[in-house]
């Protein structure tokens, strides 16, 4: 455990210590940080470990014996899934209205992100708390109406229906995080161009979203993740054909009992899509969440 | 920055209203119109005025899912924001590190939530979990499905889980932000580590805190899909906080009206509530504007 406590880990845990001769403090509070660190990365660790585990394990050995890694190694859970329609095809629909669902948030976000942060005009303070309290709205209240509502425009059980729905609470993250960045790029680069001849719209695509292609990025990434993770609206909306994999994760509970492995595999593809990208938005991650106003 | 007066600039705002028209102020105003109407069945309705928010404020019900809620909301903010913030303290700084806490850190968070239930579930579990396993093994009798106490412990364990890295992250990205100059100038008044930690970094935090605390409180007084998974509001009604009170009612046994004057108070607490949150971070945003 204490392996990791190597300098780079170590050292600026304390910025204190920049200033003084560094021998003398390395020893102490260092390490410390190190232990506090290892110990809670390991807490979370532990339980996506243990579904990794389980997800590698026949149901037998689920069941029958207690073992912290699985002895009798097997794919079989992952297969089931891959090859059974009715399994991936929630990963599909999910992955459908995700990206719809990303698609038409930013392309309304952008214009309005950018109208927030170089223009005042009548009730923009308050129409940007309204959009926020979008996001606050408990999707349990929206829950009953959005279904009546799509059911009877015919929209029940279609991707872009759950998209629309989810646009609820994304809209407005996309706006708030985009206005954040777009806060950071100069105002005299709109002046500059417009004095160059550019139209509004050829200023925006050629000069202005190249500024800040990162906060698209991390729009769409937010966007992306928060409609990946919801369930209540996306299980209320939809039944065969739309159906996210996160309500096809239910129907483990069989005759037999719940099949645990599969059960455990299916989750651990849900994690996939979010560990491959986070990676690349590492930096950013806290202004997204702070809706960009680090 | 100085920003231009432009009416025009409402042409650029359009999609976003309308379609958040469509998406959210129709969606409530059928809720507003359930709440003051009864049915006797085949869509016919008629006027009951504010009977329904009468009858739900004084249904125990409705106050012993507050009370939970507020509870839990409450003990969950009480450990994720000291934790978050002494996760953040002795994060590494740069390096290979900093980026390898950073990812891990985030993993929790962009699980989709019924799976962070899943996991709970399973990790919980006396006969097939790690953590119900050892507890049990240590001679400590847990049993989250049965035992109110342990139910609750176990979602509380799992909110942290799920959620104390944001914070983190948050109060990261603040520490992040300090000049060395603020460190250099406490070094030569000889402070103390708390004095550095009292007197500069958690004033210079408060702006990204008051972000986390809002984050906090709004998503787990919505909380709705880990629980449900878990425990699905059990055992008996312990852990049905409002959220999965009002799925019950609404979309469960079809309690239109009850359900809509439910809804509504519910959204107003929580507009109320967030309302002061985001007066004191604007306010903070403006002092540390100058």
């Amino acid at each position: 455990m204490t392996d990791i406590a190597t300098p780079q880990v170590a050292e600026p845990v304390d910025k204190m210590t920049i200033a003084k001769p560094r021998k003398a403090s390395r020893r102490m509070r260092p390490s410390g940080g190190a232990v506090v660190m290892t110990l809670y990365l390991l807490f979370l660790m532990l339980p996506i470990y243990w579904l990794f585990n389980m997800s590698l394990k026949t149901n037998a050995e689920i069941l029958g014996a207690f073992s912290l890694w699985p002895r009798d190694l097997t794919f079989a859970n992952y297969a089931r899934i891959l090859n059974d329609p009715s399994w991936y095809m929630g990963y599909v629909n999910t992955l459908i209205y995700v990206v719809l669902n990303t698609t038409i948030s930013l392309a309304v976000a952008l214009p309005a992100a950018y109208a927030f942060s170089r223009y005042s005009f009548i009730g923009d303070k308050h129409l940007f708390f309204w959009l926020l309290t979008n996001r606050m709205a408990p999707p349990a209240v929206f829950a009953l109406p959005f279904f009546q509502f799509y059911s009877s425009v015919g929209l029940f059980d279609t991707h872009i229906a759950v998209a629309l729905a989810h646009c609820l609470f994304n809209v407005p993250l996309a706006v708030w995080i985009l206005e954040g960045f777009m806060r950071g790029v100069p105002k005299e680069i709109d002046e500059t161009a417009y004095i160059d001849g550019y139209s509004f719209p050829a200023f925006f695509i050629k000069i202005f979203t190249p500024l800040i292609a990162s906060g698209i990025g991390v729009a769409a990434f937010f966007c992306f993740m928060f409609s990946w993770v919801e369930l209540l609206l996306s299980r209320t909306l939809t039944s065969v054909d739309a159906k996210p994999i996160a309500a096809t994760m239910t129907r483990t509970v069989g005759a037999a009992g719940v099949d645990w492995g599969v059960l455990a595999a299916a989750g651990m593809l849900t994690i996939v899509p979010g560990a491959l990208v986070i990676y690349f938005v590492r930096n950013y991650i806290a202004k997204g969440f702070a809706l960009g106003r680090v | 920055m100085n920003k231009t007066v432009n009416q025009k600039a409402w042409f650029l705002i359009l999609p976003v209203l309308i379609l958040v028209a469509f998406s959210a102020v129709i969606p409530l105003m059928t809720v507003v119109n359930y709440s003051v109407q009864d049915t006797f069945g085949n869509n016919q309705f008629f006027w009951a005025g504010l009977d329904w928010f009468k009858d739900m404020l004084e249904s125990d019900r409705m106050w012993n899912a507050l009370g939970r809620q507020l509870m839990f909301s409450g003990i969950i903010l009480a450990i994720e924001v000291p934790l978050g913030i002494f996760v953040a303290l002795n994060m590494p700084q740069k390096g290979f590190w900093s980026s390898f806490c950073l990812v891990v850190m985030s993993l929790p968070l962009l699980i989709p939530w019924n799976v962070v239930g899943t996991i709970w579930q399973i990790f919980g579990r006396v006969d097939i979990g790690l953590l119900g396993y050892t507890l049990d093994a240590l001679g400590i009798d847990y049993n989250y499905t049965q035992d109110s106490f342990d139910a609750w412990a176990t979602v509380i364990v799992m909110d942290v889980w799920h959620w104390t890295s944001l914070v983190a992250l948050l109060a990261f990205a603040g520490l992040r932000s300090i000049p060395d100059a603020y460190y250099q100038a406490a070094k030569i008044d000889q402070a103390s580590r708390w004095a550095v930690f009292r007197y500069i970094e958690l004033p210079k935090m408060a702006g990204v805190l008051m972000i986390a605390i809002l984050l906090r409180f709004m998503d787990s007084f919505m909380i709705y899909t880990e629980p449900f998974v878990l425990t699905g509001g059990g055992p008996g009604n312990a852990t049905t906080f409002l959220s999965i009170d009002l799925v019950k009612m609404a979309l469960g046994q079809f309690d239109l009206g009850p359900a809509a004057a439910f809804s509504l108070m519910y959204f107003l607490t929580i507009l109320a509530i967030s309302w002061v949150f985001y007066t004191v971070m604007t306010t903070l945003d403006k002092r540390d504007g100058k």
